[in-house]
């Protein structure tokens, strides 16, 4: 008994010592062996390349250490508002409500672009189908569900299109793809955008829903006559079928690193000091019209000045040699006169 | 006078008893002091959760009131929101699976604990225990690829020209659906079910059996009048255990259910369950609304089973009485 008895006394000793680490953890930046730990949560989109990015950059420079959480843009925003990571990501731009909420001023920072991609499964057809905007708005605001409905034979005259329902899949989970998807619908049509609006999760009139990429894309496979959105590349490596959309030069074009770097070079000359802008239906004869920066949120204002050096040192380097590596993984590289424009931004990092 | 000698018995015992035997009784209490500390931190996490669910989600319950249960709009845009399809799917999915697990589960148990040999019974039992280990994401992932093309091609059609005058049976059908969150939900329990059931089918008395034998009854009437009415609380339990488990499981009914926030009659059509929305939605709920609200879904759920729990003990009290009577 007596040993059960200090067993007792010997396991409330260690709870109580338990305490004093968690206090420590709180600053590990300040240990003495000179490691710069750098903490980030957010969107699970641009996870593959930044993780890259942080790997790299830890060969490159051994005493920094970038540890980041794909939790979701919107887990990202709360932690980078509470202050609880060093900085947060994104697919879709703060709002002005939540830029004031945040004790600091958090600055966006566009590292990569991505794109949106309508995908289908229609037993029968391998070729591409043409979207126009009125039909992609119609299938999910479910009016249009027939696959021969006028407003799709009009633009696919070649296609022997089935007399069949459509099945609309769409994300269940709250998503920045959701955002980009449904803030171009919004663009395109005006009943969207008083109807559903725009948000990583919506209400939506028609379909079901699928919990992530891989989710939607099940859903599409193994339902016959199924449309749904992706991401780009998950639509590449997983080799989905998707179509071309009218973008608003009137020219049906693919999803193509080509096609969405151009997106964005329409955009760059009137982009915001910010950055935070939507490149959605974006002008030029070559746009893919359902494209989206995503981005890096970084507090204005770093206290520890190592850390600062670190997270500045990154950015530049981001934005020179980490673009060399974005296309390999299928995102398409920041237009020249957008990087030009956040290194200057870099400097107002206090 | 007699409390009076016990005392100075005890006293005088304690005067004589071996420093051990106070050593013992030391250990005692510390032992009874120790594992009443255990039982209370369960009631206290317990109340915690409840406050804390309770607390966290007062921006919805100033806003929408009761008409959080009663709504039927899920809108996370115009910041409007109501539980009841949500509700609606849980109870519909959990109720289906319970409807299809407990024959074939309660049935299987009572094949193994009394017909099977002893040998085929103990390996049958060690798999289904395996079963129960399974992770849910594992049981989605095959009801994607196979549950759900089958309910659609095979199951679907048959139910909807055998049984299409109900609407229960009506409409198109994806496979998609309540009723392939229900079947998967069915086979997740089923684990359950049989292996509590069968542990507790195999622990009534032998003498009653022998005697229901010996009055000339077959193994088959022995089992289903004597066995079973034994062991029906214990049966009941595991029923209830198996719903509890149905209400809250997440991942797989995700994966098959649809997720599509509507009311609909047919279960062939998509639904939507309070765990699976809080789990899809809860890392991009950026306004403090959508959180409150999702916050509020598992209020609701923690109520709903809480409610399920008591109507179990009630459920299993009256039964086990009406057995005692007989």
């Amino acid at each position: 008994m007596k040993r059960v008895a200090s067993i007792l006394a010997l396991t409330l000793v260690c709870v109580g010592c338990s305490d004093n680490p968690k206090t420590d953890a709180a600053g590990p930046s300040d240990a003495p062996t000179g490691q710069i730990l750098i903490n980030g949560a957010g969107a699970t989109f641009p996870y593959p390349i930044y993780s890259k990015w942080f790997d790299q950059y830890h060969r490159l420079f051994p005493q920094i250490q970038m540890n980041y959480q794909s939790i979701g843009s919107g887990g990202g925003i709360r932690q980078v508002i509470e202050g609880t990571v060093d900085f947060g990501a994104t697919d879709s731009p703060m709002t002005d409500a939540q830029l004031t909420g945040a004790k600091t001023k958090i600055l966006h920072f566009p590292t990569v672009l991505g794109a949106v991609v309508p995908a289908y499964n229609i037993p029968g057809i391998s070729e591409e189908i043409n979207f126009t905007p009125e039909a992609l708005a119609g299938i999910f605001l479910g009016k249009i569900t027939k696959w021969n409905d006028p407003e799709l034979k009009r633009v696919n005259a070649a296609l022997n299109l089935p007399n069949k329902g459509i099945v609309v899949v769409h994300r269940s989970d709250g998503s920045g793809t959701t955002y980009v998807w449904t803030d171009y619908l919004a663009k395109v049509n005006p009943e969207w955008k008083s109807k559903v609006g725009i948000n990583t999760s919506v209400n939506w009139p028609a379909g079901l829903g699928g919990k992530g990429n891989e989710g939607v894309a099940g859903l599409i496979k193994q339902t016959p006559y199924s449309i749904g959105y992706l991401e780009f590349i998950y639509a590449i490596h997983n080799k989905m079928a998707y179509g071309k959309v009218r973008n608003s030069a009137d020219n049906f074009v693919k999803a193509e690193l080509a096609s969405v770097a151009a997106a964005a070079a329409r955009v760059v000359k009137t982009i915001p000091a910010d950055f935070r802008v939507s490149i959605t239906n974006a002008p030029g004869h070559d746009s893919y019209p359902i494209s989206s920066f995503t981005w890096l949120l970084i507090p204005s204002k770093i206290p520890d000045p190592a850390k600062k050096q670190a997270m500045t040192d990154f950015l530049h380097w981001m934005l020179d040699d980490g673009q060399e590596m974005v296309e390999t993984l299928a995102y398409a590289r920041l237009p020249k006169e957008l990087v030009d424009m956040e290194q200057k931004a870099i400097a107002s990092i206090e | 006078m007699q409390p009076t000698t016990t005392a100075t018995d005890r006293a005088d015992a304690r005067r004589r008893a071996p420093a051990f035997a106070r050593q013992m009784q030391n250990g005692d209490r510390i032992a009874h002091f120790t594992t009443f500390i255990f039982a209370g931190t369960i009631i206290l996490i317990t109340v915690f959760l409840f406050y804390e669910l309770y607390a966290s989600s007062y921006l919805t319950r100033e806003k929408f009131g009761w008409r959080f249960l009663t709504g039927t709009t899920w809108d996370p845009v115009a910041l409007e929101f109501g539980a009841l399809p949500f509700i609606y799917g849980t109870l519909v999915t959990s109720i289906l699976a319970l409807i299809i697990g407990v024959p074939l589960g309660v049935g299987a148990a009572i094949f193994l604990a009394e017909l099977a040999p002893m040998g085929i019974s103990a390996v049958l039992a060690f798999i289904i225990e395996l079963l129960a280990a399974v992770p849910s994401v594992i049981y989605g992932l095959l009801a994607i690829f196979t549950l759900v093309p089958f309910l659609r091609d095979y199951i679907a059609p048959v139910l909807e020209s055998a049984l299409g005058f109900l609407p229960l049976f009506q409409g198109a059908s994806y496979g998609f659906s309540l009723l392939a969150g229900g079947c998967i939900l069915a086979i997740m329990i089923l684990p359950f079910i049989i292996s509590i059931s069968r542990e507790v089918l195999l622990a009534v008395p032998r003498d009653q059996r022998e005697a229901s034998l010996a009055l000339g009854a077959t193994r088959w009437e022995t089992a289903w009048h004597i066995a079973v009415p034994n062991a029906k609380a214990g049966i009941m339990g595991s029923i209830f255990l198996a719903l509890a488990r149905a209400l809250g499981e997440t991942m797989a009914v995700t994966m098959v259910i649809g997720n599509a926030p509507r009311i609909n009659l047919s279960l062939f059509a998509p639904g939507y369950s309070i765990a699976a929305a809080i789990a899809n939605e809860f890392s991009e709920a950026t306004s403090n609304m959508h959180i409150s609200a999702l916050i509020e879904l598992g209020f609701v759920l923690f109520c709903i089973t809480i409610l399920v729990n008591a109507v179990a003990r009630l459920l299993i009290l009256t039964t086990t009485r009406k057995g005692a009577v007989v």
